[in-house]
């Protein structure tokens, strides 16, 4: 019997710890939730923004008799509908009128807004990155397997006059102007991502508010400059026959055949119509962001779009034609990002032809002169056409005092 | 050489005209969007 106690005694002790342990986990206290009526407090959304359970039993609650009564001042609507009033702001037939501010004040929800951040953030930033790291790739790769191109033979010691002082002033108030805008669009663009992270937010907000002045009020300068470059070279940009045999011989970049051209060679027509085109596009998206609102222009071409079928040909829906300010504006900066990145890459195609890719083609823009040799490999039409002119003139001829 | 110099110099001299024609003309995001009741200086 001793012993029977004995044993009893020892399993009791046993058994001991394992009751403490199975009674420690008490359920945990509720929350004190009675300054929202049992509804979620601000701790409930800490712990769900720090990725930690969140007690159910306050959301439970939510919407339930704690709510509200309707003639209170935050009351439910009753019958009415929460989601019929959202979609009415969001759709714009919500009756919303303003003292000041006009159209734009009058939109209070604008969700294309997601969609375009989420673009410019997303695809933009990525396609348009890659096109021109892709570009200078390229152009390197070109540079290995091609090398300069040189003059043939020796250069003759002669120049002729290839572009006039004004000419050269237009080309680089062009060039100067798109540079400066490329850089500060681009650290726009680019800055919080890669600038801000290594040489801090100071930095990148100090570069970011010098780049938007920069960009907004050199951009005049771009828009003067295009307009001289058009009217200087459009006649001479006009395609003609021997475009064609430049296509046929790869424009004497592959192999060493000196197709021949007049002043501009095919390629460098394909240069200048960009230019004119896209920096025409860039221009007038650009007007629009430079006077916000003012200067709406998306949803009177996707009408004309629209009627002329484009959306179908691509198999697409119909473009919106009823947009919000707001949107606009989204397009227009959508834009002028896509075109910009475009025109980027062709014209460090350009820059790579025009300066190491080529012997002798800087000095045509840089002094204006070029050696005979130049021209007569690379625009021959031009150089007899020069030459001819010459000899029409008549040689007592004198210049007007 | 000098034409392209004198292309640099004509982007800074039309850049800052641009500048103070705009502001002179009200054409600011201040001017713009500030009413008597909103003030964005």
């Amino acid at each position: 019997m001793r012993a029977l106690l004995c044993l009893f005694a020892f399993c009791f002790a046993l058994a001991l710890p394992a009751t403490a342990q199975e009674a420690e986990p008490t359920a945990p206290a509720a929350p004190d939730r009675s300054v929202t009526g049992g509804a979620q407090t601000l701790e409930d959304i800490l712990r769900r923004q720090q990725g930690l359970e969140v007690d159910p039993r306050g959301e439970a609650l939510i919407g339930d008799d704690t709510a509200a009564g309707m003639a209170q001042q935050l009351g439910t609507l009753g019958g009415a509908s929460d989601s019929e009033v959202w979609r009415a702001l969001r759709y714009g037939y919500d009756g919303v009128e303003v003292s000041a501010g006009g159209p734009v004040a009058r939109v209070l929800m604008q969700d294309g807004g997601m969609a375009w951040y989420e673009f410019r953030s997303g695809p933009l930033a990525t396609y348009g990155g890659w096109l021109l790291l892709g570009t200078i790739g390229a152009l390197l790769l070109f540079y290995l397997l091609r090398g300069r191109i040189m003059v043939d033979g020796e250069k003759t010691g002669r120049t002729v006059t290839r572009f006039q002082a004004f000419e050269r002033f237009s080309h680089w108030l062009l060039a100067g102007s798109f540079i400066l805008l490329g850089f500060t669009g681009l650290f726009v663009k680019y800055g919080r991502d890669y600038i801000a992270p290594y040489l801090g937010k100071e930095f990148n907000a100090t570069l970011l508010e010098a780049s938007k002045y920069i960009h907004n009020n050199v951009s005049w300068a771009f828009m003067i400059a295009l307009v001289f470059v058009f009217f200087l070279w459009v006649w001479h940009n006009i395609p003609n026959r021997h475009d064609i045999t430049w296509f046929a011989q790869a424009g004497g970049i592959v192999g060493s055949k000196h197709p021949p051209a007049k002043k501009f060679n095919a390629g460098q027509k394909i240069i200048f119509w960009s230019v004119i085109i896209l920096g025409g596009s860039i221009s007038a998206s650009g007007l629009s962001l430079l006077f916000p609102y003012e200067l709406p222009m998306f949803a009177k071409t996707f009408v004309i779009l629209n009627d002329i079928g484009v959306p179908g040909w691509l198999g697409m829906a119909p473009f919106p034609i009823e947009m919000s300010p707001q949107e606009e504006m989204q397009f227009a900066q959508a834009w002028h990002a896509i075109v910009s990145f475009v025109l980027m890459a062709i014209i460090i195609a350009h820059i790579y032809i025009g300066s190491v890719g080529m012997e002798g083609a800087y000095d045509a823009m840089g002094s204006g002169e070029v050696d005979e040799a130049w021209a007569e490999q690379h625009h021959s039409l031009w150089l007899e056409e020069l030459r001819e002119k010459e000899k029409a003139a008549p040689k007592d001829a004198t210049p007007a005092e | 050489m000098k034409a392209m110099m004198v292309g640099f110099v004509g982007i800074v001299v039309i850049g800052v005209a641009a500048y103070f024609v705009l502001e002179q003309a009200g054409f600011s995001s201040a001017d713009v969007f500030s009413s008597p009741s909103v003030r964005l200086d």
